[in-house]
């Protein structure tokens, strides 16, 4: 439909062009475009979720290849992926089960009673073999739809008539079910603060300092739910260069009554003997159990590591990412403009490389994140509750199906 | 017989009685059984306890020590001391080592003292407040080296410096002071014995100040000036401003009627070492030029000139220079330039002169490397370096203190100032000094310090807080050149928002692998090695 494809591209120089920022804007927008996207898309009588995981893949490749660094579209990309499968497992499932109770009842025809056994035990039986092993989904999908289709042609009691209505009932309810799921997710994106506010009174107690670098919507949530349940505390906020988020943010604390401390990136080491634990957001969390932060906390992590301060990242479950991060500094990083450092004026026959004058050349490095390593975790708090890095991994599966790690359209296949 | 009780306490019966008086005097061998009233300055007259006394004989001021019991010391001089009972201690004073006060009790009249001989000055059992101004430390500094040893090991314990939570030294050194100082608002409270003090308002004041300014050299206080101002800054520059202003100063001085010279010199340097130290306090490596200058002073032959002392006090404090400072860099450089090899990558952070130096040598000696600086806020020193490495024709990589992690996986070499190395190996230097550190020991990479001989103290540190120094808060909440960053403004109206600025932090020994100094590529542990073998050094100049 060109209203959506013209919504998609639009969506895509968008990201291309930077003009989305954050990972919980990313994704919510990502999610509500798939979700127009599905809801435009006509269906196939047969193999429908093999046909919605094409579409779906499609889309998502365009979208993740606009902005590769911003994980959370590829995340909710393959959420919605996963959504698909488990909706069609779960008619299926939903179908077996309908086919159980039906040859129960005593309405059926003679001929569902006879024909049900069969088809019902070859279902079940495909029903169990994916219950048993959920990543054998190729397989899955293969057989499926054909034994999805048969009993409910059969159960329409060979009537021609009740098998297309029940097969158009059962393509819309794919669709139906798929959107409602999708804004099930993105409900679930809106309110990840609200769940992770919820369990800061477990971990924040009276007199604790705490320490902070640049800004993050779910901290300032977190934090302000503790002030809320009267606990008292102190917090000590880096300010993050070179975008010096934590001016505001600190700010923002500060006139709502916290106790509040602003101190360079610098006097992180000094001030961190001092201070009980560290909570920082996350730009991304891969499935290792590392974190893509912003650029400063691989510092603030090892200098807690070094006085046993816990390092607690907070994170909604859409910034979990099912890739294993490979030399994550440089291909899941930003370089941004060195404007930020220094005045082009004064260097200016120094920064341009081509120029071939024979000046020393200055090489401005301004990256964007940092790469925490896993053991400098010491607690991932999300929307589920608290975890340990090293149970991410299992998360994965939760939200994740293992086909859809590589995001690209199957060609002519 | 006056009878009333001390107000400072100190001498405070121990049984509350309140007739005891608070007194004490000189008790000369001659003069057995005088006794003259001292002691406590609520008996002189004035109305303010200082905690210290004045000794009744020769009016010196005590140093608010603790002696030891004396009542023994009296009865084996053949004092008449039947009858009284001991139950405090000494004050003694500086000067004469016979002066003292002291609170005997006597149980027949109820209270009356008596003066008793102290020849030593060892610390009690209960340890006073020792908290000294500024300038009684150069005072008791100046107890001179011809005492006994063990009181020699005692000096040798860093007197504490004063602390500023403690309303009285802080009220007492407020009347004292030159410049006015306005304390900060919203300061933070880890911090408050830290003196933080609104930088915009002392200027001003200090600039409105240049013609009435008696006491104080005008080279001095052009030198607090450009302290004040941050004109100059980094350890050896001010060392040596402030030296070649005491140059002057000494150039100019002459010795008023009735007066010693040694003593009055010494309490012209310290009258103008507090001022110093009000305009903005002082490094360790000026601590150490000051004590070393202060040392040359007590140590001249009393049958000299006034002229012939000036011209070798002169000529001292320029041996100093060129030797501590100047051949020590030379020395340093030579020895830290067969540590860089061709194709390494250097990092350093912010600006050291020594390192500024061995850089420069290292390029014009033909080696090829690569050096990528690292600055921060709100100094942002590095960019300085930036220019002065750039305009010298070396290749630089520029980045800030967040982005270490990302660049330390190709750096081979790290190259750090320090503004004075502790006698546990702790590295006391510029702020983030640590974190650079601490990342280069996770990649593995060699840290090297670059650090004078007579920057070494010591003293001793563990964290970063105990002892600092807190720079201008509103150079944190504003960020020079990015105008849009506003949202600091206004931090002075909301009380739960307080910028901290700090200068200095600690870095722990674990994380330097050498220390270049003077004497050689020492490390770390063998710090306090140098600091008793060649701080004797001072005195044999």
């Amino acid at each position: 439909m060109p209203d959506v494809h013209s919504l998609v591209n639009e969506f895509v120089i968008k990201l291309q062009k930077r003009q989305i920022e954050g990972s919980k804007t990313t994704a919510k927008l990502t999610a509500e475009l798939l979700r127009s996207f599905i809801s435009q898309l006509r269906l196939p009588h047969s193999n429908q979720a093999g046909a919605l995981i094409d579409a779906v893949k499609e889309v998502g490749e365009k979208l993740i290849t606009a902005k590769p660094v911003e994980l959370a579209v590829g995340n909710v990309v393959r959420r919605v992926l996963h959504i698909i499968r488990e909706e069609d497992l779960s008619i299926t499932n939903a179908a077996v089960g309908g086919l159980n109770l039906a040859s129960e009842s005593d309405d059926d025809d003679g001929n569902d009673e006879y024909d049900h056994p069969v088809l019902s035990a070859s279902a079940v039986a495909a029903a169990a073999r994916s219950a048993l092993r959920p990543p054998s989904l190729q397989t899955l999908l293969d057989d499926m739809p054909h034994s999805a289709a048969n009993p409910h042609t059969s159960s329409s009691g060979g009537d021609s008539e009740g098998k297309s209505k029940s097969a158009d009932s059962l393509r819309r309810k794919l669709k139906h079910d798929v959107i409602e799921a999708v804004n099930e997710l993105i409900q679930e994106i809106s309110t990840c603060h609200e769940q992770i506010a919820e369990q800061a009174v477990e971990h924040i107690h009276h007199n604790e300092v705490i320490l902070t670098l640049g800004s993050s919507q779910t901290v300032k949530e977190f934090l302000l739910a503790a002030k809320e349940k009267n606990r008292s505390f102190r917090v000590f906020v880096a300010e993050g260069a070179p975008r010096y988020q934590g001016h505001a943010f600190a700010k923002e604390l500060a006139s709502s009554g916290l106790q509040t401390t602003v101190i360079t990136d610098s006097a992180v080491f000094a001030m961190i003997s001092h201070v009980n634990m560290v909570i920082v957001g996350a730009h991304a969390v891969m499935a290792n159990g590392g974190v893509i932060a912003p650029v400063g906390l691989n510092m603030v992590a090892l200098a807690a590591k070094r006085h046993a301060v816990p390092f607690v990242v907070l994170a909604g479950v859409h910034k979990l990412c099912p890739l294993y991060p490979h030399n994550p500094e440089v291909l899941l990083n930003e370089l941004k403009s060195p404007s930020e450092l220094l005045d082009f004026g004064e260097f200016s026959d120094c920064l341009d490389f081509g120029s071939g004058s024979g000046s020393p050349l200055i090489h401005v490095v301004n990256p964007a994140f940092d790469y925490v390593p896993p053991d400098l975790v010491s607690l991932f708090i999300t929307d589920t509750g608290g975890h340990n890095p090293s149970y991410i991994y299992r998360l994965i599966a939760d939200f994740y199906s293992p086909d859809d790690l590589v995001v690209r359209r199957k060609s002519a296949s | 017989m006056v009878r009333h009780q001390c107000a400072c306490k100190i001498l405070q019966p121990t049984n509350t009685s309140p007739d005891t008086i608070a007194g004490g005097g000189c008790f000369d061998a001659e003069e057995t059984g005088r006794k003259t009233i001292g002691g406590c300055m609520k008996d002189s007259g004035e109305d303010r306890c200082s905690g210290k006394g004045r000794c009744g004989n020769c009016g010196g001021k005590t140093a608010g020590t603790f002696g030891p019991c004396v009542l023994s010391q009296l009865s084996q001089s053949g004092v008449e001391m039947k009858g009284w009972t001991e139950s405090k201690f000494l004050l003694s004073c500086n000067k004469n080592p016979l002066c003292w006060v002291t609170e005997l009790h006597h149980p027949g009249e109820g209270g009356k003292t008596a003066g008793g001989n102290s020849a030593n000055t060892t610390k009690s059992a209960k340890p006073a407040p020792q908290k000294k101004d500024n300038s009684s430390v150069a005072a008791s500094e100046r107890k001179g080296g011809d005492r006994q040893t063990d009181k020699d090991r005692k000096k040798d314990v860093p007197h504490p410096r004063m602390q500023f939570d403690d309303e009285n030294r802080v009220e007492k050194a407020k009347k004292r002071s030159v410049v006015k100082q306005a304390e900060a608002r919203n300061r933070v409270e880890l911090f408050r014995h830290l003196p933080q003090y609104e930088h915009g308002a002392r200027l001003t004041d200090l600039e409105s100040k240049f013609f009435q300014l008696g006491p104080v050299h005008p080279a001095v206080y052009k030198v607090g000036f450009r302290y004040l101002t941050g004109d100059i800054s980094g350890g050896n520059a001010r060392c040596i401003a402030m030296l070649q202003a005491f140059q002057e100063s000494i150039k100019d001085y002459s010795t008023p009627p009735e007066k010693t010279l040694i003593r009055d010199l010494t309490s012209k340097i310290n009258c103008y070492v507090s001022f110093l130290i009000e305009c903005r306090p002082l490094s360790i490596s000026m601590g150490n030029a000051i004590r070393f200058l202060k040392r040359r002073i007590t140590s001249l032959p009393l049958n000299l000139s006034e002229s012939e002392a000036i011209t070798s006090l002169v000529s001292d404090i320029d041996r100093f220079i060129n030797e501590k400072i100047i051949l020590a860099d030379n020395v340093i450089v030579k020895h830290a330039v067969t540590k860089i090899r061709d194709g390494d990558v250097l990092l350093t952070y912010a600006s050291s002169s020594a390192v500024e130096m061995l850089l420069l040598h290292a390029h014009e000696l033909g080696k090829r490397f690569r050096v990528v600086i690292v600055d921060s806020r709100p100094k942002l020193e590095g960019k300085m370096l930036l220019r002065r490495l750039v305009g010298k024709g070396i290749s630089c990589t520029y980045t800030h203190i967040n982005a270490v992690s990302y660049v330390m996986h190709e750096v081979t070499r790290v190259f750090l100032g320090a503004s004075s190395v502790l006698a546990n190996g702790t590295v006391y230097s510029r702020v983030g000094t640590a974190c650079v550190a601490m990342v280069a020991h996770q990649f593995r990479v060699p840290v090297l310090i670059c650090c004078e001989a007579y920057k070494f103290h010591e003293r001793v540190q563990l964290d970063s807080i105990c002892c600092n120094e807190l720079g201008d808060a509103e150079m944190v909440s504003r960020v020079t050149g990015r105008e849009d960053i506003n949202s600091l403004d206004g931090w002075t109206s909301s009380e739960n928002l307080q910028p901290l600025n700090l200068l200095y932090d600690a870095t722990p020994s674990d994380y330097v692998s050498m220390i270049i100094t003077d004497y050689g590529m020492i490390p770390p542990t063998s710090v306090p090695v140098i600091v008793r073998e060649y701080g004797r050094e001072y005195l044999l100049i």
